[in-house]
């Protein structure tokens, strides 16, 4: 275990040490401390590795993160696992706004809640909340899957795409194109494994699944809201 | 009481002299038909395309209207109180270093003319590479655009300006740190505000697969960034980018010309190293022509804006500026040099070096309803030159090689012409020229490009004069 100081030794040390790793690095357990709501901590990381933070984090924690495993044991400002590509990040208490934002590929687990715009415009990214989400997540979001064991804010997968969206809670209100969907055996099963890695006692079968109504795919006069 | 008999000889003079006043009709002076300035012809025909189809007219391209332009700007030249350099002989630089401010890795180009953001999707992977080929031949940059970073354009660029748009659309860390400078995209002159459309026609295998998106959808850009929403977040935004890249590569901010000052100035105060401002002459592969032609500023009324919120912040030549929107020859180039840019970009000229709307295609252009030189509609995908189209039986008419050497030969003449004015004037750099050496022909381009109406040492809002 290596122990980073960041109060101490400074944001730029703290990215340039952890881009020094490799895919055959022995150093693969970090352990971030003073983190005191600092922006950018541990972005654009690329080696298999796993980094804890001992505390909360300001905007963009794990932003365009690949292969690692970021572990934010505090809760996440804005953006944080923004464009991610793969690898793990989890938040032990809340995330701010645009969690998982643009994520191309890998998984972020939310523990609490998560604010505004959750998983907007995702494009592969899988993201499990254990709690709330707040109002337009999943807007445009093209592919991967949003899991919710609590509720959902207002319009919901507004202009979706091809993402998968399943909650178990309350949705205040379906955005644009969005609809509710039948859950069938297949979603179960993918249901099944995504509340496993996010490690959520949750059943699948208490769980609805949302998805686009494909209404906005071609270019109508209508489409103008 | 006339008897009968009067009547009908009344009757009968009446229609004699109804017949003479007619063939005095046909000769004497007659009101022309006038057509409308309000109701013009074009006018009409789109309120009746309107009516006819309920659709608003999306097109490609930047404004067509006439607005003041670098064509109201001339240059003094040298006199008796200025002394001139040789016209052939004598040295007159043209290299420009952007991303100085805190980039590890400046950017240094040959030319000031840079070749600005443009798809791949909206244009093919030929096209692309035809741009990275010519740049890289003239010493300039060339620019991604939505859609991500393909390998033609990044192996055929020698430097490649990595745009960082709202819609993320094929963005990956791998990509950012290949690039030699990121461009965040906060707007463009066509359409400040607002988003984009690549139509589903356009839409192939490959665009789809670099898009996350399914084939043959049309694919919206969103019209403002998923995971910041003011300058403040900017900021935090342009500290997470740096990180990735080490701080290596300059960042730039590209915004349309809406408000230039403020613009600039939250710019700078976020942290970018070169400002990209682009005004409304400037093209866009897709948006709605109304929003083409009536929300931004011309570039301009722009410049000086920008250069005024550069040197209030004493920022002027350590933040870099790019303008674009319109420009098309060298003596442009010169003239957003003397308003204080230093470096420019272009677009659509950069598509008519490479063959886009030639008259070559014209038997094409009439079966598609329009003419060489109007063709606009790049985002149906049916580009008779082979640029704007994904289809491979166009693209297939278009040769890269030759593309790219018709844009090296374009980039040559554009600062042959630009040195040629800049000697002309004394300056043994194009960053030399200033608004001292201009002059405007209107006085709409002498209030905005701040330079004296010709034969006068006015302009209109010039501090201490009133009306």
């Amino acid at each position: 275990m290596q122990t980073f100081d960041l109060a101490a030794e400074g944001l730029r040390k703290l990215n340039a040490t952890l881009h020094a790793q490799t895919a055959s690095t022995n150093q693969t357990s970090w352990e971030i401390v003073n983190p005191k709501g600092s922006h950018a901590i541990a972005v654009g990381l690329d080696a298999p590795m796993e980094v804890n933070v001992k505390g909360s984090t300001g905007y963009y924690c794990a932003g365009m993160n690949k292969q690692a495993t970021v572990h934010v044991h505090g809760s996440a400002g804005p953006g944080v696992a923004e464009n991610m590509m793969s690898g793990t990040v989890i938040i032990d208490g809340d995330a701010s706004q645009y969690a998982g934002a643009t994520g191309h590929g890998g998984t972020l687990i939310i523990k609490g809640n998560a604010s505004s715009r959750c998983g907007i415009s995702m494009k592969g990214i899988d993201i499990i909340v254990h709690g709330n989400i707040g109002h337009m997540s999943a807007f445009m979001a093209q592919s991967g899957n949003l899991v919710v064991c609590g509720d959902a804010g207002d319009a919901l997968g507004d202009s979706l795409y091809e993402a998968r969206l399943f909650v178990r809670g309350n949705v205040k209100s379906l955005g644009a194109d969005c609809i509710e969907k039948e859950m069938r055996p297949e979603h179960i099963e993918l249901l099944t494994e995504l509340l496993a890695r996010g490690g959520c006692d949750a059943k699948p079968e208490e769980f609805k699944r949302y998805g686009s109504a494909r209404q906005l795919y071609n270019f109508k006069p209508d489409n103008a809201y | 009481m006339a008897r009968p008999g009067s009547c009908i000889i009344s009757n009968l003079t009446t229609l004699t002299e109804s017949a003479q006043m007619k063939d005095i009709n046909k000769s004497a002076p007659r009101t022309m038909p006038i057509q409308s300035a309000t109701f013009s012809q074009s006018i009409n025909a789109e309120i009746r395309r309107a009516a006819a189809t309920g659709i608003y007219d999306i097109r490609g391209g930047g404004a067509k209207r006439k607005v003041p332009h670098f064509d109201d700007l001339l240059f003094l030249g040298a006199s008796i109180s200025r002394y001139p350099l040789e016209g052939y002989r004598e040295r007159c630089d043209t290299s420009v270093t952007l991303g100085t401010r805190y980039a590890q890795n400046p950017i240094t180009l040959d030319i000031p003319i840079t070749i600005a953001g443009m798809s791949f999707g909206a244009l093919s992977g030929p096209a692309k590479e035809a741009l990275g080929r010519g740049a890289t031949a003239a010493g300039t940059s060339t620019t991604t655009g939505d859609g991500g970073m393909t390998p033609e354009e990044r192996g055929h660029s020698k430097k490649l300006v990595y745009q960082y748009l709202p819609s993320r659309y094929g963005m990956n860390p791998d990509d950012l740190r290949r690039a030699d400078a990121i461009e965040v995209v906060v707007g463009q002159g066509a359409k400040p505000g607002g988003g984009g459309m690549l139509l589903g026609q356009k839409i192939s295998d490959r665009v789809a697969e670099m898009r996350n998106l399914p084939k043959g959808i049309d694919q919206r850009s969103a019209c403002r960034h998923p995971d910041w929403t003011g300058p403040d977040d900017l900021e935090i935004k342009i500290l997470e980018l740096r990180e990735i890249t080490s701080w290596k590569v300059p960042i730039y901010i590209k915004v349309g010309g809406a408000r230039p000052y403020f613009d600039t100035t939250l710019a700078v105060k976020a942290g970018a190293d070169v400002v990209v401002l682009d005004g409304m002459q400037g093209g866009t592969a897709a948006t709605q022509d109304v929003f083409i032609e009536h929300v931004g500023q011309p570039i301009l009324a722009c410049i000086r804006e920008a250069v005024r919120a550069l040197q209030d912040m004493g920022m002027h030549r350590e933040v870099q500026l790019i303008v674009s929107g319109g420009i098309r020859t060298g003596a442009d180039v010169a003239k957003c040099m003397a308003l204080g840019a230093d470096a420019v970009a272009i677009g659509t000229a950069a598509l008519i070096a490479l063959g886009d709307n030639d008259p070559r295609w014209e038997d094409e252009y009439q079966m598609l309803g329009t003419t060489a030189g109007a063709y606009d509609d790049w985002h149906e995908g049916r580009d008779p030159a082979g640029i704007t189209t994904q289809d491979p039986d166009l693209m297939a008419r278009f040769d890269p090689i030759e593309g790219g050497r018709r844009l090296n030969n374009y980039l040559k003449v554009m600062t042959l012409e630009a040195q040629t004015i800049a000697r002309a004037c004394g300056k043994s750099h194009l960053h030399n020229l200033e608004p001292e050496d201009l002059c405007a022909v209107t006085l709409e381009a002498a209030a905005m490009a701040k330079v004296p109406l010709a034969g006068t040492d006015w302009w209109p809002g010039k501090k201490g004069d009133s009306f």
